[in-house]
């Protein structure tokens, strides 16, 4: 009977099927190279059209009111949040949108489920349905927490709940012993509540496997439940019996996975790790305690110029404060005054500054600092001990030289900008407190650092005027 | 289509998807991470189908749902990966502004 639903489109159904997830192919494959990337996006988005367009041309294709209703609201919210949203706010924007995609499966293999029920019902369209509803209940929830993480609206530390590790492999043994027994008794009705059971123990397990991790390791995990939602996808296109939905779903599965090792390996994590660990929720032992305050320098915009102005060379290291300011042009602007000076600047780019590998390359550019600026991290760091100064501007742990000297601490090991090695360094931030990781900054206490405890922006906007000044 | 076919489709898939990903510089993980997103939105095939046949108001309010779910998913995944992508192709660099570097 569901496979009646594809056959009347037959063949020809099927290429545009197959053109479509060619184009998807050829669109990913341009994504991978900065010159390609945003054809490739485009010709992705035309694959997406024909497979929606072959779809809705479909025999068997009803309920007008519902698709068109769903289309016309889904499509207008795409269009509204994707323009409003700040260049800022993308990390948790597309974590967002990977969850009303895994939402979607989950509401789908619920439908399939209720279509199949009474009826015929074989075991390999059983059991794509049921996966597609762990996973796609799993990656809504766990997206959504992964969202509200990084828009601040839960902490973003490392929230360790007791016996986390034996609540969720009891939840996962839990939602496989269901899904078992209802595949064993699938032939004769299997209960509607159980596997609505199974729906929800899926979404606790997503809340709370996403819930202890640190908001620094959230774009590894995005993208995680990027490739999750994609398989997802795919074990729904199983039990449709839709071969775009296999081949798109699939290929997102495997090259967000390939994705998500690459990303942790630029940020010296492994996802493993990630998932079960979280960054350790006390400080480091050997970072010294928390509470007492330790000795600092503050010093003042004016101050900050000068040191700026009779330099050499400067390097700017950006980080996530620098994009909630919205700072980036009042940065460039600060730094065309140094330039006009005859200092040499440059931008000191992590692989994860900001929140997401990439960002803040992103956010300098929409502010026009030239792409020969930006250097990568390992370039700059042999170069750090010949400059004069290093101006970190709302960047934390990714400078935090705990990563290389103290074996016990959380980010041990993390790669990070080795300003500690500058001749001098000037750090805008708003407090002394601990950033993504949640632990202190021993680079805040060094002799040669010097804090300016501002807004980024408006501390840019001040040092620029006081160098016309000099 | 056959369960041996699908299965077949499906690792192949698997293998085409490890391939076309190879060595992406980190700048461009945030835009492929999110275009790979705008293309599982491909889900809302699956509520057009299941909308065909869904009866009684539980399963057209499942089915408007889901698709309401995958347009956002698609529309404003594609949408959000090109303005990120838009950033990058405006680089041009301005050679009478500034001083040139060493």
């Amino acid at each position: 009977m569901l496979t009646a639903v594809i056959e009347p489109g037959g063949d020809l159904s099927t290429l545009l099927y197959v053109l479509s997830f060619s184009l998807f192919i050829v669109g990913i494959k341009q994504g991978t190279s900065p010159t390609t990337a945003k054809r490739g996006n485009m010709i992705a988005a035309v694959g997406m059209a024909i497979a929606v367009v072959t779809t809705l041309l479909l025999d068997g294709i009803g309920n007008w009111g519902v698709i068109i209703g769903g289309l016309l609201v889904g499509g207008a919210v795409g269009v509204v949040a994707s323009i409003r949203v700040q260049m800022t706010e993308m990390p948790q924007m597309v974590a967002l949108y990977n969850g009303v995609g895994g939402g979607a499966v989950a509401l789908i293999s619920w439908s399939e489920f209720r279509h199949g029920v009474g009826g015929d019902f074989p075991l390999e369209e059983f059991i794509p349905i049921l996966f597609a509803a762990v996973i796609g209940s799993i990656s809504f929830w766990g997206s959504n927490i992964a969202f509200a993480k990084l828009q601040d609206l839960i902490p973003t530390k490392p929230l360790a709940v007791p016996g986390q590790q034996v609540i969720n492999a009891v939840l996962l043994v839990a939602i496989v012993g269901i899904c078992v027994y209802l595949g064993i008794n699938h032939g004769d009705d299997p209960s509607q509540g159980l596997f609505i059971l199974v729906l929800v123990l899926a979404a606790l397990l997503g809340n709370l496997v996403v819930l202890p991790i640190g908001g620094a390791d959230m774009p590894v995990v995005i993208s995680l439940l990027n490739a999750a939602t994609g398989l997802s996808a795919a074990a729904a296109g199983f039990s449709l019996d839709n071969v775009a939905l296999i081949v798109a779903g699939t290929i997102v599965g495997s090259s967000g996975t390939i994705l998500t090792m690459e990303m942790a390996t630029a940020m010296n994590r492994s996802v493993p790790n990630i998932l079960f660990a979280g960054f350790g929720g006390a400080p480091a032992g050997g970072a010294g305690g928390s509470g007492e305050e330790r000795p600092h320098r503050s010093v003042t915009a004016q101050d900050a110029a000068i040191s700026l102005a009779y330099a050499d060379s400067v390097v700017i290291v950006p980080g996530y404060g620098l994009a909630v300011a919205q700072a980036q042009h009042a940065v460039k602007e600060m730094a065309d005054e140094l330039e006009k000076r005859g200092v040499e600047v440059r931008y000191a780019i992590h692989p994860v500054a900001g929140r997401m590998p990439g960002h803040m390359n992103v956010l300098l550019a929409e502010a026009d600092v030239p792409y020969e600026k930006l250097v990568e991290m390992e370039e700059i760091n042999p170069d750090m001990p010949r400059t004069s100064v290093a101006v970190v501007i709302g960047a934390n742990d990714v400078t935090n030289p705990a990563a290389e000297n103290d074996p016990d601490s959380p980010i041990a090991g993390m790669p990070i900008i080795e300003v500690a090695n500058a001749q001098q360094v000037i750090v805008i931030k708003r407090s002394l407190s601990p950033g993504f990781a949640g632990i202190d900054n021993d680079l805040f206490y060094l002799e040669k650092t010097a804090m300016l405890f501002d807004d980024a922006k408006k501390a840019a906007q001040e040092i620029a005027s006081e160098v016309t000044k000099l | 289509m056959d369960l041996v076919t699908e299965f077949t489709i499906f690792v192949l898939a698997a293998f085409v998807g490890f391939e076309v990903i190879s060595k992406v510089p980190a700048t461009l993980h945030t835009p492929l991470m999110s275009q790979t997103n705008a293309i599982h939105g491909i889900v809302m095939l699956g509520g057009l189908i299941v909308a065909g046949y869904a009866e009684g108001a539980l399963e057209l309010t499942l089915a408007f749902i889901a698709i309401a779910f995958g347009a956002i998913n698609i529309v404003g995944g594609f949408m959000v990966t090109d303005r990120m992508l838009g950033m990058f192709s405006r680089k041009k660099p301005k050679p009478a502004d500034g001083e040139k570097g060493s």
